[in-house]
């Protein structure tokens, strides 16, 4: 294989998995905090129609991301009250979120299909892109992917180095005992639901604002949970995020590169990779039953409330 | 005066079927908005969406129809709810029912008519339940959370379903058309009653709500998934096996969603195509809940649900609403149903003396009076 061919499977990976990053880093934080929102896929189909739509109308790409993000937080802000305030059950309230998320965004959408746009455009950083191989895969790209890696640090360095990462843990893993020593737990929970729905809203308004610029129906395809299985997979390996998100573009690849050789497979068995991958990935990781993951509904101490 | 919040000293029995009307109502108000939004006319919208597809005999019909589906899945689905399993997989399990059973009906019809249509639902039936299977494998064996691999492999089973009816299974003479040829007589399942296009998937149907009611409210193994799902470490102490019952589960709602989808293609559509499933796993995760896990709920609610989908549609050809609608309607219901059921445990009360004492803060809501 030569270097360009490697260079640009590897640059096409980092855009496909840039959506799914964000949408994980918003999980991540939410799983760690103590809640599991299942809804990713519904908060980020919104966010993808949300942008799309605020970017047309408006024919300013910075107010489409805005808008995707809104979209988001409120789809979020929909599941904080339900579960938290309301004590709903989060799977259900996840399922809700998603199927709500789906028919609302096919709707709003829907005048939509086929309008041209133009995407947001890369970004190329002087000197930096030079390098050989990395100059063009990380530092050639658009600025979301900045934005993207820029997150992950931001949230490693949250979780590692704040104290507000710290209470965010604290709150996450004993509730209880997090309220004795009088932390804010709802306080902390509903921040961590919001910039979970942000995260999938933005993630969302990356795919169809710099990915793929352009709207269909349920255009996540997925995605949402997919970053979802992500999150587990990154919760206990924290390092190996990237690599993560490189299986998956691998395997959204995979079919391009295939084609490309000349080997003819169905489109649509090719399509089954991403979801067999991840599936292959989460049988690896769950063998060990001491990684615990996914809060089990019905273990007491994540079904705290203040009220009890 | 404020509205303040407590805890009730018991549940409140009335709520909880008060609660799932409530929901109903909330979601018809909530769309009125929406549908306002969107530039509709409300009152005609919600006339067209729900009044006119049952005020037909053919729309009638059409509704009983679809019925039979969603009950299948939904009751399969409360199985496994009930112990608080979150197999989300029916969608998937549905279209490997119908596209095993697709491919025996298409490949075995030449060769023998006597016992075709029997051995085509088994294998239907069959194909749902080894695709629950794989989960509750994955679960038991390798602890592999479920809810991720069953929506994974809904993705898969829609994937292999596009791949037969755009590849081996492909009508020759469709002029490229992604679906199979017609299935033969004797591949179709028959009609109930001439005239109409009720078939033997609605019998199937009701006999499954009589079988799971028995199976939940009857058998043993009913009250074993009933304490799985209110305390497992509970239904550890007295000896149940988590596994059995996570298998038992997953098989029977398989099977359920199997024979839903074996029945819709030979019944109702009578070929293979791509959309064979209008979303009738996700629907009956709502219909589940909305039914209150219980057979009974169940019909009903999926009678609701059949008219949201015959309603969307109608929106459709009348109003040029698109079809997802239906899926916005099912969304809302869900997560209104979720906040009404608040009202289970806690109640509302006028409270004068509150105003310096504000009982729901962002902080929580405040502990009921000591009891």
């Amino acid at each position: 294989m030569d270097i360009d061919l490697l260079t640009h499977i590897l640059f096409t990976m980092v855009r496909i998995g840039t959506p799914l990053l964000l949408v994980a880093l918003g999980a991540i934080v939410c799983e760690k905090s103590g809640v599991l929102n299942i809804g990713q896929e519904g908060m980020m189909l919104m966010g993808a129609t949300a942008g799309f739509i605020g970017a047309v109308t408006t024919g300013n790409l910075m107010i489409g991301v805005m808008m995707g993000i809104t979209a988001g937080i409120f789809m979020s802000l929909l599941f904080g009250w339900v579960t938290l305030h309301l004590r709903a059950n989060p799977v259900a309230s996840g399922l809700a979120l998603t199927i709500m998320g789906t028919g609302l965004s096919a709707w709003v959408g829907g005048d939509y299909v086929g309008q041209i746009l133009t995407g947001i455009q890369p970004v190329v950083i002087p000197f930096l892109s030079d390098l050989p191989v990395v100059g063009k895969v990380l530092f050639s790209q658009d600025p979301l992917v900045y934005l993207s890696l820029t997150l992950t640090v931001f949230v490693w360095f949250f979780f590692r180095f704040t104290y507000a990462g710290l209470v965010t843990l604290a709150v996450g893993e004993n509730p209880l005992s997090a309220t004795e020593i009088g932390l804010p737990v709802m306080l902390v929970r509903y921040i961590a639901v919001l910039f979970g729905g942000a995260m999938a809203g933005l993630g969302g308004a990356c795919l169809s604002l710099a990915y793929t610029p352009l709207w269909t129906e349920n255009m996540t395809a997925g995605r949402g949970w997919i970053a979802l299985a992500l999150a587990v997979f990154v919760s206990w390996w924290p390092e190996r995020r990237l690599l993560g998100v490189g299986l998956f573009g691998v395997t959204s690849i995979l079919p391009v590169a295939l084609q490309g050789v000349g080997v003819s497979v169905s489109p649509h068995l090719l399509a089954t990779l991403p979801y067999v991958a991840t599936i292959a990935v989460l049988v690896l990781l769950s063998r060990n039953p001491s990684h615990k993951y996914l809060i089990v509904s019905g273990s007491p101490e994540k079904l705290w409330h203040p009220s009890h | 005066m404020f509205l303040s919040i407590e805890r009730r000293q018991q549940d409140s029995q009335l709520m909880v079927y008060l609660s799932p009307i409530l929901a109903i109502l909330l979601t018809m108000v909530a769309g009125m908005l929406m549908l306002l939004w969107q530039g509709q006319d409300p009152v005609n919208s919600l006339y067209t969406l729900f009044i006119l597809p049952v005020s037909s005999w053919y729309g009638i019909n059409d509704l009983v129809m679809k019925v039979a589906p969603i009950l299948l899945c939904a009751l399969g689905l409360a199985i496994c709810f009930r112990a608080s399993i979150w197999n989300i997989g029916a969608e998937g399990q549905f279209i490997m029912g119908a596209l095993a059973g697709g491919y025996v009906a298409l490949t075995l019809s030449e060769y023998i008519s006597a016992l075709l249509l029997p051995i085509i639902l088994l294998t239907g039936a069959a194909a749902g339940l080894l695709w629950a299977a794989i989960s509750a494998f994955l679960r038991n064996r390798y602890h592999v959370n479920e809810i991720l691999t069953t929506i994974m492999l809904n993705y898969i089973a829609v994937n292999l379903l596009l791949y037969g009816v755009h590849g081996p299974l492909m009508d020759p003479d469709g002029f490229n058309f992604p679906q199979s040829t017609q299935f033969s007589e004797s591949a179709s399942l028959p009609l109930l009653l001439k005239g109409t296009h009720l078939h033997l998937g609605l019998l199937f149907a009701l006999l499954a709500v009589v079988a799971v009611w028995v199976v939940l409210s009857r058998l043993f193994i009913g009250f074993q998934l009933r304490v799985v799902g209110l305390d497992r470490s509970a239904a550890e102490y007295a000896g149940f096996s988590e596994k059995r019952l996570v298998t038992i589960s997953f098989l029977l709602c398989g099977a359920l969603a199997g024979l839903a989808g074996v029945s819709e293609v030979t019944g109702s559509i009578g070929q293979l195509v791509p959309q064979v499933s209008l979303g009738y796993g996700y629907a009956a995760i709502v219909v589940a809940f909305l039914g209150r896990l219980h057979p009974i709920g169940i019909t009903l609610a999926s009678a609701l649900m059949a008219l949201i989908y015959t309603g969307s549609e109608m929106g459709q050809i009348s109003l040029g609403l698109p079809l997802a609608v239906g899926s916005l309607f099912q969304g809302m219901l869900l997560l209104f149903l979720l906040a009404c059921d608040f009202l289970i445990c806690y109640q509302l009360r006028l409270d004068k003396a509150s105003r310096y004492h504000p009982s729901v803060t962002l902080s929580g809501i405040k502990p009921a009076a000591e009891n």
